[in-house]
């Protein structure tokens, strides 16, 4: 019993956690563009890198 | 510039979509809004699909000068563009065109954006409800199953904290269905919502009361649950009509264009059409659409009404002349002052006829609606004899109230209010891939019952623009034209540059407005345009032809007409097939709409009508008891298309057209008529389905509930399970086999 009062508190603070960041994440915008968001991970953002590595002595790839 | 630098090829680099062709005639500068030394610009991008679309563009037009923010939004296809400096907004548009995606303006509606906030406010609503719902039933599930071992002290807090979760849960995401059963009492009706609310207000109003009594059963789960289960469908439902109303709004921004208008002091600016005032002078150029009515004040020219009033002659028109918008201008350029729709005659005709149409649709009863009125007061009336049963059997009036309203809680309609919006959803989400945007759910059931079809012939039938007749003359001559014609935007010129495809352009061509093109072809002089244009006199040729003449040589004629769609007649021997009858009703000459009739089979037709003739037709046809399937682009078919039982327009329709009708289809050709017959007739096969299986849920559900077995155990299965079945009859394959 006296577990209870302290596991349902917990459980139902991570829920309102997970409720909170959800909503959070719906205001901001989060969810407007998930085939934009799917796409953007592939894209290669390394300027710098690639041309130092053309550049360089060693470039193998 | 740098377009080979990164994929090296025009349009989408993973070849998911072919490269667009830039869209003419626009000036971007209009749509650009400056805010001090900021310059914001949003664009409708098309043919981006993939990643590397992304990655391109954002990169392309962040090396434009002074360019601070390039972000495309890869899902609804719009690019937020802000730049500082001297820049101008028709750069960037063109930088776009030139990595080869289609570019538009694009302007945020405000139906749109509020859309837009009811579809995120019913998103949160919902997952207020997820939460409240699996919260709740841990608490619940841990007190049936410790039934009658639990002490009572632990199962009352345990009720307690339901009851602090569940009601400010349904507070909140019931708002929905509260405030829309409010609305429907009000109006002294009752929907679907209002049993929905009565019973989330009982169960929770009951359960608190049973908590604060210590007694055995609360009913919190159950209330949160039909929240839940509702919400999804509520959620799906404006979800998918948010998509439908953006994508026609998006058809309509490849159409608009600006306008010039001519200020006082004689210079002219581009503006939008938004900001023309009744009394801006317009000045509307060869080959350009009209996009507000205007009284012309000077010049004369012949204009292309076909979009209007389905005629497919163009007519001469001179000062004082009205021009209707949706007219092109084939002649000279002529100004003309802009006038408000309401003081304009035939707008004003056609506005009325809208609206009538509206109020007879209303008339429509869904198959929704009739299950509602025989639902609602039958499962009403089983609770209040089931109470008053209890009450004569002698038990308490708690334990009386209780059964009554377990049996209103375990009959809410939570499968009957899912059966129609998730096949509605199905559907129209399987017509949305086709390019068929459904304006909303219920037209379905209307396309479904259609049984004649008419159809506007100007550009629903046809294609609505001209196509160059082939023949041996014209043939020989066409490659020498179109050098000429590709320098102009003339709606003929284009025939002519359609019909010979890519190719070069000729040297020093010059247009002379009205007249035609000059210019060397292969160093020679030759000439492109009226008859009058060659030196011919001018002996009343054909309206649509053009003339071709080399120096020194006879002039040659190039005809042009309005040609069928290629599967129209296809598309028309396979309607019959399915048992629709045909009909064309259509504002041209009786030679024209005799031909295409003849081409197409259909024995009935109307030539020469007016907006009011197609109206009055319809209502003849209603009065026979047919109902009608109207398909038509133009403003004369507005009234028809909002007055016909169901209705449908092509993409390329005027605005007011496409808002009258039930369904926008793109692409070209008529076969999506084929798709939207037979995906509505599948779709409300479906939705009876649902109703029975929901109507045989409740006539098991009813006697246990009755005879006040229910445990809100019981209920939360049963609620969950026809939920659930209704949703994967609606989804379960086999739709498309019909099409």
């Amino acid at each position: 019993m006296n577990n209870l009062l302290f596991l349902i508190p917990a459980a139902l603070g991570l829920g309102l956690l997970g409720l909170g960041a959800f909503v959070w994440a719906t205001r901001v915008g989060q969810f407007d563009d998930p085939a934009g968001a799917a796409n953007r991970i592939l894209t290669d953002e390394d300027e710098p890198l690639r041309d130092r590595r053309e550049s360089g002595p060693d470039s193998d790839d | 510039m740098s377009t080979q630098t990164l994929a090296g090829v025009a349009g989408c680099p993973s070849g998911l979509a072919p490269p667009e062709e830039t869209l003419g005639g626009i000036d971007y500068e209009a749509f650009a809004k400056t805010s001090g030394e900021d310059r914001r610009l949003t664009l409708l991008v098309r043919g981006a699909k993939c990643g590397g679309c992304l990655a391109k563009i954002e990169r392309e037009l962040g090396a434009l000068p002074g360019m601070e923010a390039v972000r495309l939004n890869l899902t609804t296809g719009r690019l937020d563009v802000r730049w500082r400096g001297a820049m101008g907004a028709n750069r960037v548009a063109t930088a776009l065109g030139d990595l080869g995606y289609g570019v538009a303006p694009f302007e945020v509606s405000r139906a749109d954006t509020e859309a837009r906030r009811e579809e995120r406010g019913l998103l949160i609503a919902l997952a207020v409800a997820g939460f409240a719902t699996a919260n709740i039933m841990l608490l619940s599930v841990s007190v049936w199953a410790g039934h009658g071992e639990m002490a009572g002290a632990t199962r009352d807090m345990m009720h307690w904290i339901s009851a602090a979760i569940a009601l400010p849960a349904v507070a909140y995401s019931g708002q929905p269905f509260f405030r829309s059963a409010w609305a429907a009492l009000s109006k002294r009706r009752a929907n679907m919502d209002v049993p929905i609310s009565l019973a989330l207000v009982l169960a929770t109003t009951v359960s608190l009361f049973e908590t604060a009594m210590g007694g055995k059963h609360a009913y919190f789960d159950a209330a949160v649950m039909l929240c839940f289960f509702l919400l999804i469908g509520r959620f799906l439902d404006a979800r998918l009509r948010r998509r439908a109303h953006a994508a026609a709004h998006e058809l309509a921004a490849l159409q608009r264009a600006t306008a010039t208008r001519i200020a006082s002091s004689g210079a002219t600016e581009t503006v939008r059409v938004s900001e023309i005032a009744p009394g801006d002078i317009i000045l509307l150029a060869p080959g350009e659409r009209a996009s507000v009515d205007m009284n012309l004040v000077d010049g004369t020219s012949e204009i292309d009404e076909r979009m209007v009033s389905g005629e497919s002659a163009p007519r001469a028109v001179a000062a004082g002349a009205r021009v209707f918008s949706g007219s092109v201008n084939l002649a000279q350029p002529v100004r003309g002052r802009a006038i408000a729709a309401a003081e304009d005659s035939l707008i004003a005709e056609i506005a009325r006829m809208l609206e009538a149409g509206e109020q007879r649709r209303s008339t429509y009863r869904k198959i929704a609606d009739k299950a509602v009125s025989i639902y609602v007061p039958a499962v009403h009336s089983i609770a209040a004899l089931t109470l008053a049963g209890w009450l004569f059997a002698g038990v308490g009036v708690r334990e009386a109230v209780f059964v009554a309203v377990s049996t209103l809680i375990i009959t809410c309609p939570c499968a009957l209010a899912l059966a129609a919006p998730v096949v509605q959803v199905v559907a129209s989400s399987r017509l949305f891939r086709k390019g068929v945007f459904l304006k909303s759910g219920d037209a379905l059931e209307r396309l479904a019952s259609a049984t004649h079809i008419v159809f506007d012939k100007t550009g629903t039938l046809t294609l609505g623009r001209p196509v160059l007749q082939r023949n041996a003359a014209a043939d020989a001559i066409l490659e020498e034209a179109a050098k000429l014609a590709r320098a102009s935007r003339h709606p003929l010129s284009r025939a002519v540059v359609e019909a010979a495809g890519p190719g070069s352009l000729a040297d020093d061509v010059t247009e002379h407005a009205g007249l035609g093109l000059e210019g060397l072809v292969d160093g020679r002089k030759a000439r492109l345009g009226s008859a009058e244009w060659v030196g011919l006199e001018d002996r009343q040729p054909a309206p649509a032809s053009l003339w071709f003449a080399r120096d020194g040589e006879a002039p040659i004629a190039l005809h042009f007409a309005d040609t069928l769609h290629e599967d129209a007649s296809e598309t028309a021997d396979a309607l019959r097939a399915r048992g629709f009858t045909l009909e064309i009703l259509s504002g041209d000459h009786a030679e024209n709409v005799a031909a295409a009739a003849e081409a197409l089979g259909i024995e009935t037709w109307t030539a020469r009508a007016t907006p009011q003739d197609k109206t009055r037709r319809l209502e003849a046809l209603r009065a026979e008891g047919e109902r009608v399937l109207m398909v038509g682009d133009g403003l004369n078919d507005a009234g028809a298309l909002a007055l016909a039982h169901a209705s449908l327009a092509p993409g390329g329709a005027m605005d007011v057209s496409r808002s009258a009708a039930d369904a926008v289809y793109s692409g070209e050709g008529l076969s999506a008529i084929l798709d939207i017959t037979a995906n509505a007739r599948a779709a409300t096969t479906r939705m009876k389905q649902n109703f029975g299986l929901a109507a045989l849920y409740n006539f098991i559900a009813v006697p246990i509930a009755v005879a006040g077995l229910v445990t809100p155990l019981i209920a939360a299965v049963a609620m969950s399970a026809s939920s659930i079945i209704v949703t994967l009859n609606a989804m379960r394959p086999g739709m498309k086999r019909l099409s």
